[in-house]
C-alpha cells in the first residue's frame, strides 16, 4: 500500500475537483446523471477517507500520508500535503457532511434550481475545505483557504434568500479583509524565520526562533485577523448571521459544519506553535474575546425571530467555547477545542438541515409564525429536540465533550499542562473566564429549549392549521442518519475522538512550553 | 568610424519595420483587400519578429550597442517576447472591431505596430534619448488610434485630452532628462549610475530625477498623472483601450523600471519616495473612484491605474529589496497583462451583444451568455487576487518584495496595498454579482455570434491565468530569467 500512503491525500483533494469537471461537461438537461454523478464522487472521496483512517497509525507523532513535491520553486514553496490527529478528524467530517448535502438536496434544489451548477460548487467547496486541511505548506494552506470562498460567494449570492447580495458580497470582503493580512503574515514568517521556508512543519518546530517578541506579535496578528474572521470571533462575527440566514440550506450546513473550522483549525495548525510566545501574550485576549462571543451569542440568540439566524448566533457563541478551549494553551483545552470543533459540525450542521426541511415544509423559518410542529410532523420535531439537546452540551452527546472540558481547562491554564506558570493574576483572569463561559451554557439551554417550546410545542398556528405537513422524507433520513449516529456515538464513547487527537495536541503543547524554556 | 551593428541583437525591430511598411505598402497598393489582408499581415510580422527574439534567447550572450546605448540583455528579450505576445493577442481581440467599422483599416494596423516597435526599443534602451524616443514612439501613434473613430466626438475628446497631457508630461520630463544631462555629464544610464554612485545626493539633481520619473508616471497613469487616462480609455475604441492599458502602460513600466535599475539606482533618496507617494496614491484613489463607476470601461480604467500602483510598490523598495522587486514587476506585468487583456476581450465580446458598455448590460449574463460570464468572471477574480487565478501570484510577489525590503516604510505600503485589494474586491465582484445575481434587464440582442479571434484570445487568456494560478512558477521563471538572483 506504498502508493496509497503517498497518493491518498492528493486522491482525497483533486477527486471531487474531478467530479467537478465531469459535472460540468454534462449537458445542463441530465440532471440524473449529474447528481449521480456528484454523489459518486463524494463517495470515492469519502471511500478514501475511509482508507486513510483505517490505515491510520495512532501511536504515530509523525505526519501520515506525507507527499512533498516540488511546486513554485522559486519561493521555494512545495505541494507539502500530511495530516495528524488533529486533521484527520476534520477531513473525515468534510467528507461525510459533503455526501449528506448532495443527498439532501436531491429533490430539492432551492431556487432558481440549476443543479449542475449547484452541485459543481459543492465539489469546487469540498476540495478547498479538504485542502485546506491537509496543506503543509502555508501558501499550499493560503490557495485552499481562498478557494472556498468563491463557491460560497455564488451559492448565497444564486441561490439565496431575498436579502442575498448583500450577504454574499459581506461574506466575501470580510474573509478577504482578514486573508490579506494573514498573507502579509504568512510571508513575513518566510522572511523572518531562520531557514527560509514555506513549509509548516519547519516553521512549527523552529517556534519562531530568532523573532524578537515584539514582531512575533505584529505577525502573529495578521494570523489572528485572517482566521479569527473565519471562526468568526466577536467582535469580527458579523458576517455570519447574514451569511447563514441568506444561504441556501446545503451552504449554510458546509459553512457551519466545516468552513468556520478553516480558522480554528489555522490556529491550532500554524499560529499557536509558530508563534508560541506571541500566543502567549495573546492568549488571555482571544480568551476574553471567546467569553464575550459565549455571552454576545448566547444573549443575540435570545432576541432571534429567525431559526436560522438564531443557529447562525449559536455558532458564534459555541465557537467561543472552541476558541476559550485554545487561548487556555493547555492540552486539555485544544484537546477539547477539537472535539467541539467536530461536535458543533455534526450538530450545527443537524440543525441547519432541520431548519432547511422546516423552511421547506412551512415556507418560513419566523419563530413566532411556526408551532406545533411534533403535532404536524413529529420525527422532524423530535429530531429538531434532540438536535437542540445535543447543542446545548447536554451529557451523553456529542456537543458536551466539547464544551465542558473547554470550560475546565480554564481552571488551571497553567504548567505541566500549560503554558502558565500559574501566576496570581493569569489565574484569575482565566477563572473569572471559566465562571462567565458557565453562564453561557445556561444561557444556551435557554435559548435553545425556548426555540424548541415555540417551534415544536404547543399547537400550529391558525395559518399552518390546515396546512398538509409531510413529515421526514427518506432523503432526508439518509442524510441526517449518519450525523445522528455519530452525535450519539461520539457523546457516549468520546475517547473515539480524542485518542485521535491527544497525541498530536500533547506534542504540540510540549513543543511551545519547550520553545519558551518552560519544560 | 562606422559604428558596429549587430543585425542579430535588432532583428526584432527590423522585422517589425518591414511589416509597417508592407502593410503600409500593400493599403497603399490594394485598398480594396486590406480589411482582409493587412490583419493577417500584422499578426503575421508579430509572430515573425518573435523568431529572432527566441534565436537571440537561446543564443543568450549580453549583446550592448552604441557605446552602451542599447543592449540586449535577459530583461530586454523577455520584455520584447512579452510585448510581441501581447500585441498578438490584442491584433486577435481587435481584428473583428476595426473590420466592422467603416474607417480605415490600414492606418489602424500601421500606427498600432509602430507603437510596438517604440516598445521594443524601449526594452533594450540604456541611454536617456532612446528611451525618450522610444517613449514617444510608443505615445504618438497611440493618440492618432484614440481618435480612430473620427466622427465620433467622444473619440475626438479622448484623444485630445491624451495629447495635451502627454505632450506637457513629455516636456517636463524632457526638461527633467536635461537636468539630469547638464548635472552628470552624459545622456548614457550606464555613465549616470556611476555619477550616482561616487556623489551626493544635490537637490538639482533631486528634482532632476523627479521631473523624469513624472513623465513615465503619466505613461503608467500613477496617480496624481492620471487625469487623462478614464476619459481616454472610455472614448477610444475598446481594442485601442485594451492596447492602452496592457502594451501601452506596459511600455512605461518597462523604460521606468530601466531608468531606475540601471540609471538613478544609487540615487535611491531621490526616486523612492516619489514612487511610493505615486504607488500609495494609485492604490487609494484608483480604488476608492473604481467604487462608485457604472462603465465597465471607466471601472477598467480606475482598476489599471489602481492596478499600475500594485506594480509600483516592488518598484518603490526596490533599492532594499534588490532583485526580488524587480522580478515582481515583470511577473506583474506578464500576469496583469493575461487578465486584464481577457477582461477587454470579454467586454468588447459582451458590448457585441448589447451594444451597451454600462455594467447594468451585463446583468444575467450569466444565464443568457455563461461562455462569456464565465471567463470574464474568472478575470475579474484574478484581477481582485483571488487564488487559484493568477492575480494572486502577482499580489504575492508585490507583498513579498514589500517584506523583503523590512523598511517601516515599506511595511506602510505593504498594509496600503492589502487595504487597497481588499477595497478592489467590492467592484471586481460587483461585476460578478451582476451577471450571475441579477436576472437579465434587456433581451435585446443585437448579435449572438462572438467572432473567432475573440474567441481565441478569451481561450488563450483563461487558460493562461488559471494554468499560472496552480503552477505560478511558468511566470516566475520569466521573472527570474530576467533578473537572475
Amino acid at each position: 500500500m506504498d502508493w496509497f500512503d503517498s497518493w491518498a491525500l492528493t486522491l482525497a483533494v483533486f477527486i471531487p475537483l474531478v467530479g467537478m469537471a465531469i459535472v460540468l461537461l454534462i449537458p445542463k438537461a441530465e440532471e440524473g446523471l449529474i447528481k449521480v454523478v456528484t454523489l459518486l464522487t463524494t463517495l470515492v472521496t469519502a471511500a478514501v477517507g475511509i482508507g486513510i483512517l483505517a490505515n491510520f497509525n495512532l501511536d504515530s507523532g509523525r505526519l501520515q500520508f506525507t507527499a512533498n513535491e516540488e511546486w513554485i520553486k522559486v519561493i521555494n514553496s512545495r505541494y507539502h500535503v500530511g495530516i495528524d490527529g488533529i486533521s484527520l478528524p476534520l477531513i473525515l467530517l468534510t467528507m461525510l457532511v459533503t455526501v449528506c448535502c448532495v443527498i439532501y438536496s436531491w429533490n430539492h434544489f432551492p431556487e432558481p434550481h440549476n443543479p449542475k451548477a449547484f452541485l459543481a460548487l459543492v465539489l469546487l467547496l469540498e476540495t478547498g475545505m479538504i485542502g485546506t486541511f491537509v496543506a503543509q505548506d502555508l501558501i499550499l494552506f493560503f490557495i485552499f483557504f481562498e478557494l472556498v470562498l468563491l463557491p460560497m460567494f455564488f451559492m448565497i449570492g444564486v441561490w439565496g434568500g431575498p436579502n442575498r447580495e448583500y450577504a454574499s458580497i459581506k461574506f466575501f470582503l470580510f474573509t478577504m479583509f482578514g486573508s490579506a493580512f494573514m498573507l502579509l503574515s504568512f510571508l513575513a514568517m518566510y522572511f523572518l524565520s531562520k531557514v527560509h521556508t514555506f513549509d509548516i512543519v519547519i516553521l512549527s518546530h523552529l517556534h519562531g526562533a530568532g523573532i524578537v517578541h515584539g514582531t512575533q506579535l505584529l505577525v502573529f496578528g495578521g494570523m489572528f485577523l485572517g482566521f479569527a474572521i473565519k471562526v468568526p470571533m466577536f467582535p469580527f462575527h458579523t458576517w455570519l448571521p447574514d451569511a447563514h440566514t441568506e444561504a441556501p440550506t446545503v451552504g449554510s450546513v458546509l459553512l457551519a459544519a466545516v468552513m468556520l473550522k478553516l480558522g480554528t483549525y489555522g490556529f491550532i495548525r500554524i499560529a499557536l506553535p509558530m508563534l508560541p510566545s506571541a500566543a502567549q501574550s495573546w492568549a488571555p485576549w482571544i480568551g476574553l474575546l471567546a467569553v464575550i462571543g459565549i455571552i454576545y451569542g448566547a444573549l443575540c440568540c435570545l432576541a432571534q425571530r429567525d431559526m436560522k439566524r438564531l443557529i447562525a448566533f449559536s455558532s458564534v457563541a459555541h465557537m467561543g467555547f472552541v476558541m476559550l478551549g485554545i487561548a487556555t494553551l493547555t492540552d486539555f483545552g485544544i484537546n477539547a477545542a477539537v472535539f467541539g470543533m467536530v461536535a458543533h459540525g455534526l450538530i450545527t450542521g443537524m440543525l441547519f438541515f432541520l431548519a432547511g426541511s422546516v423552511q421547506e415544509r412551512y415556507g418560513t423559518r419566523e419563530i413566532s409564525r411556526l408551532g406545533g410542529i411534533l403535532t404536524q410532523a413529529p420525527k422532524l420535531g423530535w429530531l429538531l429536540g434532540f438536535s437542540a439537546m445535543a447543542s446545548l452540551g447536554l451529557p451523553g452527546l456529542a456537543g458536551f465533550w466539547g464544551e465542558f472540558p473547554a470550560i475546565l481547562s480554564t481552571y488551571e491554564p497553567k504548567l505541566p499542562f500549560g503554558l502558565w506558570d500559574g501566576s496570581a493574576g493569569t489565574l484569575a483572569t482565566y477563572r473569572t473566564f471559566m465562571v462567565i463561559s458557565a453562564i453561557g451554557t445556561v444561557l444556551a439551554a435557554g435559548y435553545l429549549l425556548w426555540m424548541f417550546q415555540r417551534v415544536a410545542m404547543g399547537t400550529p398556528k391558525p395559518e399552518f392549521e390546515n396546512a398538509h405537513i409531510h413529515d421526514l422524507h427518506t432523503e432526508e433520513w439518509i442524510a441526517f442518519a449518519p450525523l445522528l449516529l455519530l452525535i450519539v456515538a461520539l457523546g457516549i464513547y468520546p475517547q473515539l475522538l480524542f485518542k485521535m487527537t491527544d497525541l498530536p495536541v500533547t506534542q504540540l503543547v510540549n513543543g511551545m512550553t519547550r520553545a519558551l524554556g518552560l519544560g | 568610424m562606422n559604428p558596429h551593428v549587430d543585425f542579430h541583437a535588432i532583428a526584432p525591430e527590423i522585422v517589425l519595420t518591414a511589416t509597417i511598411l508592407i502593410a503600409l505598402l500593400v493599403d497603399l497598393i490594394w485598398p480594396e483587400h486590406s480589411r482582409a489582408v493587412v490583419p493577417r499581415i500584422a499578426s503575421l510580422g508579430v509572430l515573425g519578429a518573435l523568431i529572432p527574439v527566441i534565436t537571440l534567447i537561446n543564443d543568450g550572450a549580453t549583446r550592448s550597442m552604441f557605446g552602451g546605448a542599447f543592449v540586449v540583455d535577459n530583461y530586454a528579450l523577455a520584455m520584447q517576447g512579452f510585448f510581441l505576445v501581447v500585441t498578438y493577442v490584442t491584433i486577435l481581440l481587435a481584428t473583428d472591431y476595426i473590420g466592422e467599422g467603416d474607417y480605415h483599416q490600414g492606418e489602424f494596423w500601421v500606427l498600432m505596430l509602430t507603437s510596438v516597435l517604440g516598445m521594443l526599443v524601449m526594452a533594450s534602451s540604456r541611454d536617456l534619448i532612446s528611451i525618450f524616443v522610444a517613449l514617444e514612439t510608443i505615445t504618438i501613434p497611440t493618440i492618432v488610434l484614440a481618435a480612430w473613430r473620427k466622427h465620433d466626438s467622444k473619440s475626438n475628446e479622448a484623444a485630445i485630452k491624451y495629447l495635451i497631457i502627454g505632450v506637457l508630461s513629455s516636456a517636463i520630463m524632457l526638461y527633467g532628462m536635461s537636468l539630469v544631462y547638464g548635472e552628470t555629464g552624459s545622456t548614457l544610464l550606464s555613465n549616470i549610475l556611476v555619477y550616482g554612485r561616487f556623489h551626493e545626493l544635490t537637490p538639482l539633481y533631486a528634482v532632476a530625477i523627479f521631473f523624469t520619473i513624472g513623465g513615465f508616471a503619466f505613461k503608467v497613469s500613477a496617480v496624481p498623472f492620471h487625469f487623462w487616462t478614464p476619459d481616454t480609455y472610455q472614448g477610444a475604441p475598446t481594442p485601442v483601450t485594451a492596447f492602452l492599458s496592457v502594451a501601452s502602460k506596459a511600455g512605461g513600466f518597462v523604460g521606468l523600471l530601466i531608468l531606475i535599475r540601471y540609471g538613478f539606482w544609487f540615487s535611491h533618496e531621490a526616486w523612492e519616495p516619489v514612487l511610493w507617494f505615486l504607488a500609495a496614491a494609485s492604490i487609494i484613489y484608483g480604488n476608492l473612484v473604481a467604487l462608485k463607476q457604472t462603465n465597465i470601461v471607466r471601472l477598467l480604467a480606475y482598476s489599471s491605474i489602481a492596478q499600475g500602483g500594485f506594480i509600483l510598490v516592488p518598484l518603490a523598495v526596490a533599492y532594499q529589496a534588490g532583485v526580488v522587486s524587480l522580478q515582481a514587476v515583470v511577473i506583474y506585468l506578464c500576469i496583469y497583462a493575461a487578465m486584464n487583456l481577457g477582461a477587454f476581450a470579454c467586454v468588447i465580446a459582451a458590448a457585441r451583444r448589447s451594444g451597451s458598455r454600462e455594467i447594468d448590460s451585463f446583468s444575467g449574463l450569466g444565464k443568457t451568455a455563461p461562455s462569456l460570464a464565465i471567463p470574464l468572471t474568472i478575470f475579474m477574480f484574478s484581477l481582485a487576487g483571488l487564488p487559484p487565478f493568477a492575480g494572486w501570484f502577482a499580489k504575492f510577489v508585490m507583498f513579498r518584495a514589500v517584506l523583503e525590503a523590512q523598511t517601516p516604510a515599506a511595511t506602510v505600503l505593504g498594509v496600503i496595498a492589502a487595504l487597497g485589494s481588499v477595497v478592489a474586491f467590492f467592484y471586481y465582484a460587483t461585476v460578478a454579482r451582476k451577471m450571475w445575481f441579477h436576472d437579465p434587464v434587456d433581451d435585446t440582442v443585437r448579435e449572438t455570434r462572438t467572432p473567432l479571434g475573440l474567441n481565441v484570445a478569451i481561450g488563450l487568456c483563461t487558460a493562461i491565468v488559471i494554468i499560472v494560478g496552480v503552477y505560478p512558477q511558468f511566470f516566475a521563471r520569466i521573472g527570474e530569467w530576467a533578473f537572475p538572483g
